[in-house]
């Protein structure tokens, strides 16, 4: 379902197959074991790593199982309640992360690459489409969260929400949703590796580059269940360092 | 307001300067920080204020090496009194123009931030901040000043997450620096001044100011307010 390896100092997560890489409890858990092995590797790693996550095949990923849930409320809500976790795991991953968005990401996999710090995405297919509206469900809280965190234009995120538009990866791009436009597939898992190695590059701290993005967006990382350090613990932090 | 070797204070015309002195980095330890409330104190009776400084730097952040020598509680005076002056900028009943007349780091890009408008310098400087790769962590406060004033996502990632140095053009575009300045650091300041005299000349009534201000950063205004502003007299030096 996904698989984890390490080149160097970029870890680099796979959503396997060229299926739709729906999010069931499955694929969610076992996304969960392997980002959290990544946290513990990079632990002993020390500074200067990064996380790619990349998808084989036509999608991203299509979002939560709905296909499982079918019309059953419980089975839908459980889904959502088990996502927010993960997304939590992702905005708390003490290195940059970079989702190379090589195919459709719709919903919570629209939702999934949004948790990473940078989206690199291909331009020739595929679109991001938050299809809450089209489908006739709310977006859960912690979704909303991540999406005024990450799209602060108003006219960027009302087109995302509210109209339901599907974005290519131009206008991700003008839209400030999606970071660098590559040709296919392998350009773009190329180019989120490039980039992921420069981040590395950088030798960051990775409990401060952690701290320091949730202080960006402290509504979000509460409302998806972290708890930011308090400014004491901070101040002991950087006192330690003197 | 006392001479010291810290800051300068002139009136020119309506516009009240405060300049940083000397060629060196400006780090904002607790003199300097508590001459600039006294100098931003003494306003009264301007119609706007410019902060300016002299040299390659606006400032270079907190003053770390002055840090090193105090104990952990003591250390609590330098981001109280930052925190004290950024209350006294928003609650100023005056507008407020930041001359960023060379490299601004960390607390003194987070100052600059602080006022109404920033004027910058183009041909050298840049806003950098340095946290990220300094290793430190950045308390709540200090994030909501770049939250409140730095409202585009890229951006702020850009700036924080990425530790990017920005300078006077890109800051234009990218929504954080209103002016990019050509010429020297006179350029500079001159710029900052004239807007200065043109918010002055709006006649704008004081106390309307301070509560619009206010009501536009109220997560800002919130958590520093208990600090500075509202008339509260400069820190006084640390007992020891």
């Amino acid at each position: 379902m996904c698989t984890m390896e390490q080149r160097g100092r970029v870890f680099v997560l796979t959503l396997t197959g060229d299926d739709e890489h729906r999010l069931s409890h499955a694929l969610i858990a076992s996304i969960r074991s392997s980002v959290a092995s990544v946290a513990a590797a990079s632990a002993s790693a020390g500074p200067g790593t990064a996380l790619v996550t990349v998808g084989e095949g036509r999608f991203f990923s299509n979002g939560l199982d709905n296909i499982w849930a079918g019309t059953s409320r419980e089975r839908l809500q459980g889904l959502v309640d088990e996502l927010r976790p993960l997304a939590a795991d992702l905005l708390a991953l003490p290195m940059p992360t970079i989702a190379a968005i090589t195919g459709h990401a719709a919903a919570g996999g629209f939702l999934l690459a949004l948790c990473h710090d940078y989206r690199i995405m291909r331009g020739d297919r595929g679109v991001l489409y938050m299809s809450e509206v089209d489908i006739g469900l709310p977006l859960p809280p912690y979704f909303v969260s991540v999406l005024r965190a990450k799209i602060t234009a108003a006219n960027a995120l009302r087109d995302v929400t509210l109209r339901g538009r599907k974005l290519k990866a131009a206008e991700a791009k003008e839209m400030g949703i999606v970071d660098a436009v590559c040709p296919g597939p392998a350009e773009t898992a190329a180019e989120a590796i490039k980039l992921a190695e420069q981040l590395a590059a950088r030798k960051w701290d990775g409990n401060v580059y952690a701290s320091i993005r949730m202080s960006i967006f402290p509504e979000a990382c509460r409302s998806i269940g972290i708890v930011e350090e308090s400014d004491e613990e901070k101040r002991k932090h950087f006192a330690s360092r003197l | 307001m006392e001479p010291n070797n810290l800051c300068t204070v002139e009136r020119r015309g309506r516009v009240h300067v405060i300049t940083l002195t000397g060629a060196g980095e400006h780090r904002l330890g607790p003199a300097l920080l508590g001459a600039i409330r006294s100098a931003v104190a003494a306003s009264a009776g301007a119609g706007a204020l410019v902060l300016a400084a002299e040299g390659k730097f606006f400032s270079n952040g907190f003053d770390q090496a002055w840090a090193r020598t105090v104990p952990l509680h003591l250390q609590a005076t330098m981001e109280d009194a930052f925190r004290a002056l950024v209350a006294d900028l928003l609650a100023l009943p005056v507008p407020t123009v930041a001359a960023v007349t060379g490299h601004a780091a960390a607390a003194g890009c987070a100052l600059a931030l602080a006022h109404d408008a920033v004027f910058m310098r183009a041909s050298r400087g840049f806003l950098y901040m340095s946290e990220a790769d300094a290793g430190i962590k950045i308390i709540d406060f200090f994030a909501e000043i770049m939250r409140e004033k730095v409202p585009d996502a890229v951006v702020r990632r850009d700036l924080l997450l990425r530790g990017d140095r920005m300078p006077a053009a890109e800051a234009v575009r990218r929504g954080m620096v209103d002016v990019a300045v050509e010429g020297g650091v006179d350029d500079v300041v001159n710029a900052a001044v004239g807007e200065a005299e043109k918010l002055a000349a709006r006649g704008w009534d004081g106390d309307v100011v301070v509560e619009i201000r206010k009501a536009a950063w109220p997560k800002l205004w919130s958590k520093v307010k208990d600090y500075g502003g509202a008339g509260t007299p400069a820190v006084a030096t640390p007992r020891l």
